[in-house]
């Protein structure tokens, strides 16, 4: 027993040691479980066609992944955040103060965020400023005054006459996701954005005004379905009457199931989402930190695989998984900022 | 309740008079058998209503999960053209690895099927699997004198083909499946008319680590993982919580500080795990530097969660050694240390191997602390050692039923049927223990 104890002790501590010290030879890449689907076919091709380990990818959600990725320099910390959004300047002052000073940004491509539901029931067709007015928490008064009052709505159809007069029911992610932030983003406000006192309000108070184009209702019109969005999916199919809120890539996946409402008259497909007539659709980015490249092997070459022609090109492999390609100028743009590894200016100067 | 008066209890009395007390017990006994067969009912019922929920998991799980040991091929002949590929017999694995596989096959069907557009050739490739090219370079790295020969080899499908041909098949037509157009589907059964699209057991399912792939994902990398955070919690949770529990219920002085430290130690069994996982990442990330995501960090923050379960276990283990055989030791002169360990420990040991299996099943199951430190990550390459990143089951199980893909709900299921014959091995093997070296006093 006493031998045992003892050998247990010596291999806990010297494994203790190994581990602290071990320089890594794999890339550690962190971020948005938006990205997570793009960036993990990209390691794994990477991984089975180079000499290089293959990239250990994980999904904290971009805010989380940037926190990890301001964290410091060495390799205890991650190389490459993947973001369903821009670093924000507060988060470049964080990276600044932990030393994290040369920041590459590389835009790999778009999302766009649908609406949909079962393909059993009547395709939808919604305005953004609709969007708003089923799902905000506070609204203008119906009556016409420029005072805002909790959502009464119960029912499309008092929204607007012409649609069905079925509950509103909207299934979507909480409020820890990416997804859920963009789509309040360009849904919620972009229909908030044409009630002009709302709009005004923007330059007196944007608190209030932020407050109220992204406040989501809480009176169980809109359920938070959790971060899954297959379940949504399912969740769909077993209720008819239900509108769902995900990503692109899940639309297209289950395109037998579900189908995708209009918004503004437009259809969320690849071509409307790639050049950008479908109103909701945002920006994909990674981060690459410079002060590593050289340092944990592979991070050019990886860098180079992700914007390569046969990734993120128009028939790449990204594009079957559902990711919405850019175009050929934004295009040679990202590979310029690639090959001479710029690095973005920081918000001060 | 009030205590029945005198006078009530005379009421009674001269209620029930004229009866005698065995007519009273008679009356009185088919109410108290009706009561009993009632409560034996409800008792049946509640077994039977667990019984059924577990039925109904296990056959959703069941009919969900077995189609996943399950991939979809095509046999196919190819011709590895050492000049296309540019390679020799001589050729390193550098070399091979470099070379276009995915292009010679798609030349191949190219020949075969004669697609007539470009739309047509980008269809017909859509079909065939991203991973067919890999298993060529697979094959060839094995034995590089197979360059410039014909190789007969099932080449993987697409899962969009292998969920139709396992699912729909029947009906074949565009309107139900979405995911393929009728001229794939044309291909499709053109082969299936030459009899070469065909399941065959999923080996890959075993044999690979994970993937976006769903035909190439397997669960191999998250069973290492998992084998290699356990072994870290074994070696260290099991002499720990072995030693805490003799010391506690043998050698330390019964007063308040002891006291204190076993009712912390029951509170631990019940703390939610996802605060060993925040305590995990405090300390050994953040002060000891243990590197993210590696089974050895998965193995410390799951032996602080099995801890607590084994010490108590053990305890009652030690507790379980009657007094009879210390004091027949003591009687024959032994210290007591000697009584411990001669005596006390080697009777104990079967119910403290009992537990500590049962908190490796627990450990097992477990998700929640690993999301804090890492462990919650895409990792292709399978783990070698316990400092190579890696994931563990349930996460795997986690990941796959989050993914867009289709067929990754299969996936999910077959790999929570792994996880379960696992878990019921752990059990059982507790229970044969328990049977074969128990003893009774």
């Amino acid at each position: 027993m006493k031998k045992y104890l003892a050998l247990s002790a010596a291999i806990a501590a010297s494994t203790f040691s190994f581990a602290a010290n071990a320089q890594r030879d794999f890339i550690s890449v962190v971020g948005s479980s938006t990205v997570y689907p793009f960036s993990t076919v990209t390691a794994e091709r990477f991984g089975k066609s180079t000499k290089f380990a293959t990239p250990k990818v994980e999904a904290t959600g971009s805010g989380g992944g940037l926190k990890l990725f301001c964290s410091g320099v060495g390799s205890a910390t991650p190389d490459i955040t993947n973001a369903s959004r821009g670093i924000k300047p507060s988060e470049i002052e964080l990276c600044a103060r932990n030393g994290v000073t040369d920041i590459i940004e590389v835009l790999i491509g778009y999302d766009g965020i649908v609406l949909a539901n079962t393909t059993a029931s009547k395709q939808v067709s919604l305005t953004r400023q609709e969007i708003f007015l089923a799902l905000a928490k506070n609204i203008p008064n119906p009556d016409g005054s420029e005072t805002l009052v909790d959502n009464p709505y119960q029912t499309w159809d008092e929204i607007n006459p012409t649609l069905p007069k079925t509950k509103i029911e909207v299934l979507g992610p909480p409020p820890t996701s990416g997804t859920r932030d963009a789509f309040a983003e360009l849904a919620l406000e972009g229909g908030c954005k044409t009630f002009p006192f709302i709009k005004a309000m923007k330059k007196q108070d944007k608190k209030k005004y932020k407050a109220v184009c992204h406040g989501v209702r809480e009176d169980g019109a809109y359920i938070e379905a959790g971060e899954n969005d297959n379940l949504i999916v399912q969740k769909l199919v077993a209720n008819p009457a239900a509108l769902g809120v995900f990503g692109y890539s899940f639309l297209e996946q289950n395109s037998d199931k579900v189908q995708g409402s209009l918004i503004d008259g437009q259809l969320p497909t690849f071509d409307a989402i790639a050049d950008s007539s479908y109103p909701v659709s945002r920006s994909l980015f990674f981060y690459v930190k410079k002060a590593h490249i050289g340092v944990i092997p592979g991070i050019e070459q990886f860098l180079a695989e992700f914007t390569s022609e046969k990734a993120m090109g128009e028939y790449g492999y990204l594009a079957e998984k559902g990711m919405i390609p850019m175009t050929d100028t934004e295009r040679t743009q990202v590979l310029n900022t690639v090959k001479n590894l710029t690095t973005l200016k920081s918000s001060s100067e | 309740m009030t205590k029945p008066t005198a006078n009530t209890m005379t009421n009674n009395f001269e209620k029930n008079s004229g009866l005698t007390t065995r007519d009273k017990v008679e009356k009185s006994l088919a109410r108290r058998r009706a009561k009993e067969t009632r409560f034996r009912l409800y008792g049946m019922a509640s077994v039977l209503f667990g019984v059924l929920c577990l039925i109904a998991l296990f056959t959703d799980i069941a009919s969900k999960g077995t189609a996943a040991f399950k991939q979809t091929s095509l046999t196919t002949s190819i011709t590895l053209d050492g000049d296309y590929l540019n390679l020799t017999k001589d050729s390193t694995v550098d070399e091979i690895r470099f070379a276009n596989f995915d292009g010679l096959i798609k030349r191949h069907f190219a020949k075969e099927m004669k697609p007539k557009s470009r739309s047509d050739k980008r269809e017909l490739f859509k079909l065939l699997s991203s991973g067919a090219g890999w298993q060529i370079q697979e094959m060839l790295i094995a034995d590089p004198t197979l360059v410039n020969s014909s190789i007969t080899f099932e080449l993987l499908m697409d899962d969009d083909v292998d969920q139709w041909f396992k699912h729909d098949r029947q009906l074949s037509t565009a309107e139900t499946n979405d995911r393929l157009s009728d001229k794939q589907l044309n291909w499709l059964s053109q082969w299936i008319e030459q009899d070469r699209l065909d399941t065959h057991f999923n080996t890959l399912f075993f044999t690979n680590g994970d993937s976006r792939e769903p035909e190439l994902a397997g669960i191999h990398g998250a069973i290492k993982g998992t084998l290699l955070t356990l072994m870290v919690t074994l070696i260290l949770s099991f002499p720990i919580g072995i030693a805490a529990a003799i010391y506690l219920e043998e050698f330390a002085p019964r007063n308040k500080l002891t006291e204190i430290v076993e009712i912390n130690i029951n509170n631990l069994a019940a703390v939610p795990s996802i605060i060993f996982g925040l305590l995990g990442m405090a300390i050994f990330i953040n002060i000891f530097g243990v590197s993210r995501s590696t089974p050895l960090l998965g193995g410390l923050v799951l032996t602080l969660m099995t801890l607590p379960t084994i010490i108590i276990s053990a305890r009652a283990a030690i507790k379980s050694v009657p007094p009879s055989i210390r004091e027949a030791a003591y009687g024959l002169g032994a210290s007591k240390n000697q009584v411990v360990f001669h005596h006390v420990l080697p009777l104990a040991m079967p119910g403290m191997l009992t537990g500590t299996i049962i908190g490796m099943a627990q450990a097992l199951g477990e998700t929640a602390p690993l999301l804090m430190i890492g462990m919650v990550a895409f990792v292709v390459d399978v783990p070698g050692f316990i400092n190579d990143p890696s994931t563990v089951l349930p996460v795997q199980i986690f990941l796959w039923s989050d993914s867009p893909e289709r067929a990754f709900l299969e996936r999910t299921s077959g790999a929570i049927l792994v996880l379960l014959s696992f878990l019921i091995v752990m059990n059982t093997t507790a229970v044969i223990l328990r049977r074969r070296l128990e003893r009774r006093w």
